[in-house]
């Protein structure tokens, strides 16, 4: 068994404590909803950097598969009254099934390509979710999302989606990084840096790529689904193209392939517009110009592989 | 009825072409999708809006400048934001020019709000009906500015010594820089001349629809990148050949299915083109060596 390691335990009373830490200040219930923000995002941003970090695969459009959970979990719970808890795995697999119908034709793109046709992709999700009015209700969205029950008591408050939001996260990072580490891990690395010397050592490249394309929607299905229990509300404005930049950039400004980078992207990059209140108007013009510096002096982002013990090139770094 | 949705969506194919070009010149050299080449486009309408609403200028001189302009700035954004990243991960450059372009659309949402402005008259609207189809006049100017800068282009990359030495670099920079061509300078002049003929479409097609706007890059990005796919990104007639299908088909769809669905139509040719043929109608295909 591995040992926990120290600092995982003041931090997890840090992540415990944090809602009561924040009623002292008078803008709690802010506070703590940039925390449910976050949380999705750290969800959003690993299920990406499955597919563009470990398997090397340039997708553009998570936003798509994001919407796709939120609206599926919304008009589950909305038009059917399914629980949220059934609603949320249902939504995971809808999406993941998307991400694999989409995947199976499209992993044979390479690179510019790919970005373009999940680019595509995503904008018809988007158009759908604004045309098909009988379903979803267009551009106004669908409102009135229950809160979720758990036996008698109901999740309403923004303290109860933050721990809500925290257990599913750390869950799914759990799970992300046994996914990553493993030896399917292993393979996507493999694919990632040559398809040809992956095939001629067993691997094939169209079935990692492609589970790894479908586990990543499955991710952002989850993410969608928390998004629309916690906002209570999906609307198409929430699932632009920007929306799949702004995960492509805390997948990149983190670190790609890395799950300290990509917690840390999803964090500072939803903090930093809050922070920068101040300056709202210019928020998306330094977005830009962050990511391209970003990309001409440190392109490995932020925690980028070679800060992981273990990696791709060596078993204890270089 | 037929005729007249033909003219119609060959009146936005050129447009569609007049960006592609950029797309497939700026592709062709560096093996880049200048993501931000929509937003250039945009840039483009601005300016053109700028000079003759605000500054006054008349059309032709405002036309011209505007293109000069929006050259100087595809310039510096290849200096700034591509240069240095020339032969770093494919993925690398891609997420710059995102930058970029989220850069730009929200700089001019800063510059000039994010309301929808009309575009000044600059001619006479009239119409004239040939055989049954209508054309308006500013049909009649988009056309014809078209094909002069297409041709112009033809000319100058198969016929000068500048577009010969573009063609050299597009098959190998290394190669094209032993052969004492000076690529930067070369790549330089393409970008330029991608963003030069982007503001041309732009301007153009703020008249035809009366609108500009800073998010109006997206879409008709995204739109000339299809059609630039379509005709095989990389080549010159190609992309011609895919604006004006994709304009015809786009045109049709919206007069024979549904109005509202006319981008999805756009998007789905685009993932059907890149799945069944990768390479577009006329581009060279990839091989792929070990």
């Amino acid at each position: 068994m591995k040992r926990i390691k120290i600092w995982a335990i003041p931090a997890a009373i840090l992540l415990l404590m944090l809602p009561f830490v924040v009623q002292m200040f008078d803008n709690a219930d802010f506070l703590l909803r940039i925390a449910v923000m976050i949380g999705i995002y750290i969800i959003l941003t690993l299920s990406l950097n499955i597919i563009v970090g470990y398997a090397g695969q340039f997708a553009l459009g998570h936003a798509a598969f994001y919407g796709i959970g939120a609206y599926t979990a919304a008009l589950l719970m909305v038009n059917y009254d399914v629980s949220f808890w059934l609603a949320l795995p249902a939504a995971a697999i809808v999406t993941g099934f998307f991400g694999f119908l989409l995947g199976t034709p499209v992993m044979r793109l390479k690179g510019d390509y790919l970005g373009i046709v999940t680019l595509g992709f995503g904008e018809i999700v988007r158009l759908i979710f604004v045309n098909w009015i009988d379903l979803t209700n267009g551009p106004m969205g669908i409102p009135g999302i229950p809160a979720p029950s758990l036996g008698s008591y109901t999740l309403g408050s923004n303290m109860d989606f933050y721990y809500l939001v925290l257990v599913v996260t750390v869950i799914s990072v759990l799970i992300i990084r046994r996914i990553v580490q493993s030896g399917f891990g292993l393979n996507l690395l493999t694919v990632r840096e040559d398809e040809i010397a992956a095939e001629s050592i067993g691997i094939r490249p169209m079935k990692y790529k492609l589970l790894a394309f479908t586990i990543g929607a499955l991710f952002a299905g989850v993410a969608g689904a928390l998004f629309a229990v916690t906002a209570m509300f999906v609307s198409p404005d929430s699932f632009q193209y920007v929306e799949s930049v702004n995960i492509l950039a805390m997948v990149v400004l983190g670190g790609t392939a890395s799950i300290p980078g990509s917690i840390l992207g999803a964090t500072i990059l939803t903090v930093a517009p809050e922070a920068l209140r101040f300056i709202s108007d210019y928020r998306l013009i330094l977005l830009g110009l962050i990511i391209v510096l970003m990309m001409v002096y440190k392109p490995s982002g932020f925690w980028g592989e070679s800060k992981r013990k273990r990696n791709f090139f060596g078993m204890t770094g270089r | 009825m037929l005729a007249q949705q033909i003219v119609n969506g060959l009146t936005i194919g050129m447009i569609y072409a007049l960006i592609a070009l950029g797309y497939t010149m700026v592709y062709g050299i560096l093996k880049i999708v200048n993501f931000a080449h929509g937003d250039i486009f945009m840039m483009g309408s601005f300016f053109g809006l700028i000079l003759i609403r605000n500054v006054g200028l008349p059309f032709v001189v405002a036309f011209a400048l505007a293109a000069v302009l929006t050259a100087l700035l595809g310039i510096l954004i290849e200096r700034l934001a591509y240069r240095r990243l020339r032969f770093s991960d494919r993925i690398v450059p891609l997420i710059s020019a995102m930058g970029v372009s989220i850069f730009l659309a929200n700089l001019a949402q800063k510059l000039w709000g994010s309301e929808v402005h009309t575009f000044p008259k600059v001619m006479e609207i009239k119409t004239y009906t040939i055989a049954g189809m209508t054309f308006s006049t500013v049909q009649l100017l988009i056309f014809g500015l078209s094909i002069i800068a297409m041709l112009g282009l033809h000319f100058f990359v198969n016929k000068t010594k500048i577009g010969t030495a573009m063609r050299a670099t597009s098959i190998s920079i290394t190669n094209a820089t032993l052969m004492g061509i000076n690529t930067n300078m070369i790549i330089m002049i393409t970008f330029a001349i991608g963003s030069a003929l982007a503001a041309a479409a732009g301007i153009l097609v703020s008249i035809y629809y009366d609108a500009v706007y800073p998010t109006m890059g997206y879409t008709a990005g995204l739109k000339a990148f299809t059609a630039a796919v379509l005709g095989g990104i990389g080549s010159i007639p190609g992309a011609v050949l895919g604006g004006l299908i994709l304009g015809v088909a786009e045109n049709l769809g919206i007069a024979y299915i549904a109005a509202k669905y006319q981008d999805i139509i756009a998007f789905c040719i685009l993932i059907l083109v890149l799945i069944i043929r990768p390479r577009g109608i006329l581009g060279k295909k990839e091989i792929n060596k070990v």
